[in-house]
């Protein structure tokens, strides 16, 4: 049913149709709408769910760590230095293979303190092993949560879904909100590979010597690039039961066709270069949907006919550049393609249509 | 070794697989006739390297024993006493 | 039943513990205590890694370990999944001193706060042992540790224990105790008691550490009576906000317990008797609340 929804509303809807049955929550800006949307449901009896009120973003994580080795599914959202205090235990939910799934509303990193939307906070724990979606609309924000389960629980790994602070959490749109019905058509019941049973007992975490470590990385590593598989279909999947999709499920293009030259950016930003786009009319957008895994080989596809690329990175590798400039040009290296990069729209710093036109134009410096 | 996924061990307690007392420089040596049975040096081995058998103590596992002295040290009666490892 | 105590094993030998680890006998009678039925949340430290080099593994019940300071809040997760799976069982949380005086304290108040279901052990060796010796805020006072070297100038660890089980009892935990390896069938009914009880109980085992303490593997049990039975480390349970101290009459002279122990090698007797005036104090105050029955 279509409804006007606050995005971080649309996400906590999101998890209540998808049964999750553990939230661990902690407050901080911006985020903060998601877990009070997801209390409101709870305390109005329309969701029954534990709602854990731990009382810091590390044990919360840790809090949903326990509860998702226990075989139950489980969710809970940060941003920015939230997500910076629980960084160990992003790394400890996906070397213990769990399918949490966690939604982000970008914010940026500390110092100068900053409650703005940019993308260092998801940006700078791209090695933890979670897979990394970027959400451009409430609705796509609502139907990748509800994708996020079904992709981590077919392979075992923890899954941000990433949407920009204020920019989209606090931000109203339409969004077709799914029956009950519908999401358990798609969704099956969580069914665990392992978890803690007293009638199974098995030890979770243990220490693993150099002579066994590497191979369980090696684990990660290949399930992480199983999953782009998983990804296309589960985008197919939902596309034949509610006729939406996000292009193949990694990568979206927009007024590509033909053109000789393109933007690639993250998030909402793309909705300005799709007016931007149908403007000028003579570039297309790249929208990068999935950042982890990195679509390699699907980028290279997708920019087989282009000249110039011009990259837009909401976060910085201070003393490199923007990470998905950094990351491109990686895939492209041997591609005859012209690829500027320029870092824009940090700790809020709003992006204007003038601010892409004159990166199109090819703007002196690497700063918009 | 096939590597479970996440690293789990599936098989509780299977640290009794592989003999583990290479490091033993003392050894209990138990005097059956001294020992009354009460138990103490059963209760009080941090490796459970004295099984009991209805209710009784039987000889110490070598297997997993560390010769730390404690069954010894606890024993009122005399009927433990750590002799060197190599006798 | 042997001597009070399940005979049932729980965790497996060959796991890579010291010989005479005060903490591996202590885990060893409290799984006795908490039977079949029981979940273990395993904080790292020396238990954690002695027990699961992979692929080895010493726990015969269900057993995670997530971090070092998250025991608690790990806990908290097992037990709302349990909840709302309507099932039960026995939680622990296993932690030494460091992971629970110093780093653990945030998720054990928050556990606390909310009370969670689960009975949380602390395994007391005064010291972060596992990574070489370290202080922490149990390290005793002129205790030689790592970072606390009995120097020219500085004499050891210069700060008094921090009050653990009183913090516990501040948020109106219904039941904190703490005992002593020396006594088994203590530590057993501890436990037990601990597991009935609402919300987050509390154990503090006393676990002597034959390397740390740089003490003779076989005194284990011997340091660890002579620690109570000299005052040293006091034995009580608080329930419900009321203490019940374990008197002991005739007190044995501290000077012997440390003497047993290279950590305390280097004490002067003017720290000897400034120790022996702190147990005094520390002893009547737990004398005046067992008396008064006071409401922690």
């Amino acid at each position: 049913m279509k409804k006007i929804e606050e995005c971080s509303k649309a996400i906590a809807e999101a998890v209540k149709l998808c049964n999750v049955k553990v939230i661990p929550i902690y407050p901080i800006t911006p985020q903060t709408h998601i877990p009070e949307e997801i209390s409101k449901f709870v305390n109005d009896g329309e969701f029954n769910s534990e709602l854990i009120y731990t009382e810091s973003e590390h044990s919360m994580l840790s809090a949903a760590i326990g509860a998702s080795a226990s075989g139950v599914r489980t969710f809970t959202a940060t941003s920015s230095q939230g997500l910076a205090y629980t960084f160990e235990n992003l790394f400890i939910a996906s070397g213990l293979r769990l399918p949490i799934v966690m939604a982000v509303a970008n914010r940026t990193l500390s110092a100068p303190i900053n409650i703005w939307g940019d993308h260092q906070d998801s940006i700078s724990v791209r090695d933890c092993g979670w897979l990394q979606f970027y959400a451009e609309s409430s609705q796509e924000a609502f139907d990748t949560t509800i994708q996020a389960y079904k992709i981590a629980e077919q392979i075992n790994l923890p899954v941000m879904v990433c949407v920009d602070g204020f920019n989209l959490s606090h931000v109203y749109e339409p969004v077709d909100i799914l029956e009950q019905k519908q999401v358990n058509s798609f969704l099956p019941e969580f069914k665990p590979k392992f978890k803690l049973d007293t009638n199974k007992p098995i030890t979770i975490g243990p220490v693993a010597y150099p002579n066994t470590f590497m191979q369980f990385k090696k684990q990660q590593q290949d399930a992480m690039l199983d999953s782009i598989k998983i990804i296309k279909n589960v985008n197919i999947e939902f596309k034949n039961k509610f006729k939406r999709s996000y292009g193949d499920g990694l990568i979206e293009t927009y007024n590509l066709k033909g053109k000789k030259k393109a933007i690639i950016a993250m998030g909402s930003i793309c909705g300005t270069i799709r007016e931007l786009s149908n403007k000028l009319k003579n570039f297309g957008l790249i929208k990068i949907r999935c950042f982890r895994p990195f679509p390699k080989q699907e980028l290279i596809n997708v920019c087989k006919n282009l000249n110039e690329l011009i990259v837009i990175d909401k976060n910085i590798s201070i003393g490199n550049g923007g990470a998905l400039a950094i990351e491109v040009k990686n895939a492209l290296f041997d591609k005859k393609i012209n690829v500027r990069s320029y870092i824009a729209g940090l700790g809020g710093k709003d992006i204007t249509i003038n601010d892409l036109e004159k990166a199109l134009k090819n703007k002196e410096g690497w700063m918009l | 070794m096939e590597l479970k996924i996440g690293a789990i061990i599936e098989e509780p307690g299977n640290s009794l697989k592989n003999r583990k007392a290479g490091w033993r420089s003392f050894r209990p040596k138990w005097d059956k006739e001294k020992c009354t049975q009460c138990m103490m040096c059963w209760q009080f081995c941090p490796e459970n390297a004295i099984h009991q058998v209805n209710n009784k103590r039987i000889e110490t596992d070598f297997d997993f024993c560390k010769g730390c002295g404690i069954c010894e040290n606890v024993c009122k009666f005399k009927a433990i006493k750590m002799v060197k490892e190599e006798q | 039943m042997i001597l009070g105590l399940n005979e049932k094993e729980y965790f497996a030998s060959g796991h890579r513990a010291c010989p005479g680890c005060g903490q591996a006998l202590a885990v060893r009678l409290v799984l006795k205590a908490a039977g079949d039925d029981t979940i273990i949340v395993n904080a790292t430290g020396c238990l954690e890694v002695f027990s699961t080099p992979y692929p080895e593994t010493s726990w015969k019940l269900p057993y995670i370990h997530v971090a070092f300071e998250n025991a608690a809040a790990v806990a908290s997760g097992v037990y709302r999944a349990l909840k709302i799976q309507n099932k039960k069982a026995n939680i622990l949380a296993l932690a030494g001193d460091g992971g629970t005086f110093d780093i653990g304290l945030q998720a054990l108040s928050g556990a606390l706060e909310r009370k969670e279901k689960f009975t949380y052990v602390c395994f007391d060796n005064s010291a972060y042992m596992n990574t070489g010796v370290q202080r922490s805020g149990a390290t005793e006072k002129y205790m030689e540790t790592t970072t606390t070297p009995y120097g020219k100038k500085i004499h050891g660890n210069l700060l008094w224990k921090k009050p653990m089980p009183f913090i516990i009892a501040a948020h109106n935990a219904s039941y904190v105790a703490t005992a002593s390896v020396d006594n088994p069938i203590d530590i057993n009914n501890k436990i037990k008691k601990a597991l009935n009880s609402e919300g987050v109980s509390y154990v503090q085992i006393f676990s002597p550490c034959p390397l740390g303490w740089k003490h003779e593997s076989n005194k284990t049990i011997e340091i660890a009576k002579l620690a109570v039975e000299s005052r040293f480390y006091p034995i009580f349970e608080i329930e419900n906000g009321i203490l019940k101290l374990k008197n002991i009459e005739n007190p044995k002279d501290v000077k012997t317990f440390l003497a047993m122990q290279g950590r305390f090698k280097h004490v002067s007797d003017n720290d000897i008797d400034e120790i022996k005036r702190y147990i005094n104090d520390q002893w009547n105050r737990l004398l005046e609340l067992d008396k008064s029955k006071a409401k922690l």
